[in-house]
């Protein structure tokens, strides 16, 4: 018998063997482009955040001078200020007002009017965030449609160019991502709601519990999964939003919706200080990570 | 369900409050982009005599049908080749269990978090040293890459879940590996492969930085990146404006509404998954 074992053991490690080398041959196409293009421009990117570079002519080592400014100079660490502000308006307001929405209309019954609602809260995830940007242009401009609303009800005093304003544009900005993230806070959460068992709440109703404490002690704890998820992407999306601000203010007026994105791209293409930019992308992937790092883990601790 | 009736009319209310909201600044674009082109139009009113001409005049002063075309150029190349990729790696990573597989899959979900500005700068110098710079090739690359962590943890997913008797079951019929992934994986991968397929078109067509920094000539970008031509095309008319404007964002909604269940359920997966 053992005879016959050995080289059946061998014929089938060398059947791994060669799986793994077929393996590996599969995963090279994809490890190329990756290292290619993420990898590569990342280690480029660190050794140019070394440098004083125009982009053209001889560079010059700085150390971490280039980083020193990112954490010493008051627009760039204003530019990441506003980034946190527009949490605020990606992140709590619409996972919270996904909550709110989901919850009330979880008793729509499916058929055509549920089916068409999901369609419209869908669409703003459709279209190009930059087209975005151009309709809220448009709805915040000094005749748009938000002032002539507001002098229709009599507020006509409060009117004003939304993005123009010091005091108003970071807010303005950030109600389009809240636009654009609500509905699919709101499509995940009602998926989510489907998934938590109905007797729950049948329960907690013959107890005679209140709207609220249905809410606090069922639905938010049944969406635990769904809440972790929102909030990753949405802190992402404040972070790096790009397209939205470049299609309405630049970042201005002065530098009232400056976010680390904009400012990359005008130290890297305008100013042409690219190891400053290139400093500048670093921290912000750092930032990116250090937000969304404690999100995972303690999604994760709470599922145990 | 127990609901009463107070909660449902509230219900009711409020959703048809939000869905307004999320309507109006499109349907504004809309009154907009009827009024007559030399006006400076004033908020939502629906023009008496609507001038559907604007979207005449738009489609041809903004060259539409080459911006189209361009967009479709790299879509044509992104999404099938990253689709691929992302189906060979994903096979040999979940599915083959290749040793090391664990190293290269941890390696790939450092990268899901990049976000692009943190790339552009450096990837601009490298697409210019490639002297690639001002053409297609220069966003269908780098997109490709990019997309590839996302992609490859995807199909991973997939494959992950398909039993492994299938696989057994195919080679002691004498199937080598290759037979297996043409014969038997790959079409039971389709559900992953479309959804992911939509996913990859939507962020390709919707692409804004990549196009906007690596690409000088808006008419060689995607739509998306396009938009900012159209801002300084028609900066005195806004009439104009949202004309072109909805003229770019129609297609991709007659797409959606189309493919709206397999869009939405994508879009579901693919924000649980990243």
């Amino acid at each position: 018998m053992t005879t016959s074992i050995a080289p059946r053991r061998a014929a089938a490690r060398s059947a791994a063997r060669r799986g793994t080398l077929l393996g590996w041959l599969f995963a090279v196409p994809a490890l190329v482009a990756y290292c290619a293009f993420v990898i590569y421009p990342l280690a480029l990117g660190i050794q140019y955040s070394f440098y004083k570079w125009n982009g053209v002519g001889p560079s010059e080592w700085v150390g971490f001078a280039n980083y020193l400014r990112v954490f010493t100079d008051a627009t760039l660490l204003g530019s990441i200020g506003n980034a946190f502000v527009l949490i605020g308006f990606f992140t709590v307001i619409p996972v919270a007002a996904g909550l709110v929405l989901a919850t009330l209309i979880r008793s729509l019954k499916p058929g055509p009017f549920s089916s068409l609602s999901q369609t419209i809260l869908f669409l703003p995830q459709i279209i190009p965030l930059a087209a975005a940007g151009i309709a809220w242009s448009w709805m915040y401009a000094q005749t748009g449609a938000v002032n002539q609303v507001l002098s229709a009800i009599g507020l006509g005093f409060l009117a004003r160019p939304w993005l123009g304003d010091f005091q108003t544009a970071l807010p303005a900005v950030g109600l389009i991502g809240s636009w654009v993230l609500t509905g699919l806070c709101t499509v995940l959460f009602l998926t989510g709601i489907g998934k938590i068992d109905q007797s729950l709440y049948e329960a907690v109703r013959l107890d005679g519990a209140s709207w609220w404490r249905e809410f606090v002690t069922i639905t938010i704890p049944g969406l635990r999964q769904e809440i972790a998820v929102l909030v990753t992407i949405t802190v992402i999306a404040a972070l790096s939003s790009f397209d939205i601000i470049y299609t309405t203010t630049l970042g201005g007026p002065g530098r009232a919706t400056l976010v680390p994105g904009i400012s990359i791209y005008r130290i890297g293409f305008t100013q042409s200080e690219v190891g400053l930019a290139s400093a500048f992308g670093i921290v912000l992937m750092a930032l990116v990570l250090a937000c969304v790092l404690p999100i995972q883990r303690l999604a994760r601790a709470s599922d145990r | 369900m127990i609901v009463n009736k107070s909660e449902f009319v509230i219900g009711r209310i409020v959703l048809v409050v939000v869905l307004i909201l999320t309507v109006i600044p499109l349907v504004n674009m809309l009154s907009a982009a009827l009024q007559p082109a030399d006006t400076n139009p004033t908020g939502l009113t629906f023009p008496t005599d609507p001038q559907w001409v604007n979207f005449v005049t738009a489609f041809n002063t903004g060259n539409v049908w080459r911006l189209m075309g361009s967009s479709l150029f790299i879509v044509i190349f992104v999404v099938p080749v990253s689709l691929l990729f992302a189906t060979l790696a994903g096979y040999a990573l979940g599915n083959l269990r290749i040793r090391g597989g664990r190293f290269l899959f941890i390696f790939l979900i450092l990268g899901l978090t990049i976000p692009f500005e943190a790339l552009i700068i450096p990837l601009y110098y490298e697409i210019q040293s490639m002297g690639i710079l001002n053409t297609q090739w220069a966003v269908i690359f780098p997109l490709i890459g990019l997309y590839m962590p996302f992609s490859v943890v995807w199909m991973r997913a997939h494959f992950i879940g398909v039993p492994q008797e299938l696989s057994e079951a195919a080679r002691v019929d004498g199937a080598t590996t290759l037979q297996e992934f043409r014969r038997i994986q790959l079409p039971l991968a389709r559900p992953a492969l479309s959804a992911l397929a939509i996913l990859l078109f939507l962020w390709t067509w919707n692409q804004f930085l990549l196009p906007v920094v690596l690409i000088s000539d808006p008419l060689n970008r995607t739509v998306a990146g396009a938009l900012t031509f159209f801002q300084g095309q028609y900066y005195s008319s806004i009439p104009l404006l949202n004309a072109g404007a909805l003229i770019i964002i129609v297609p991709t909604i007659l797409v959606f509404v189309i493919f709206q269940r397999q869009f939405i359920a994508a879009l579901l997966q693919g924000a649980v998954k990243g």
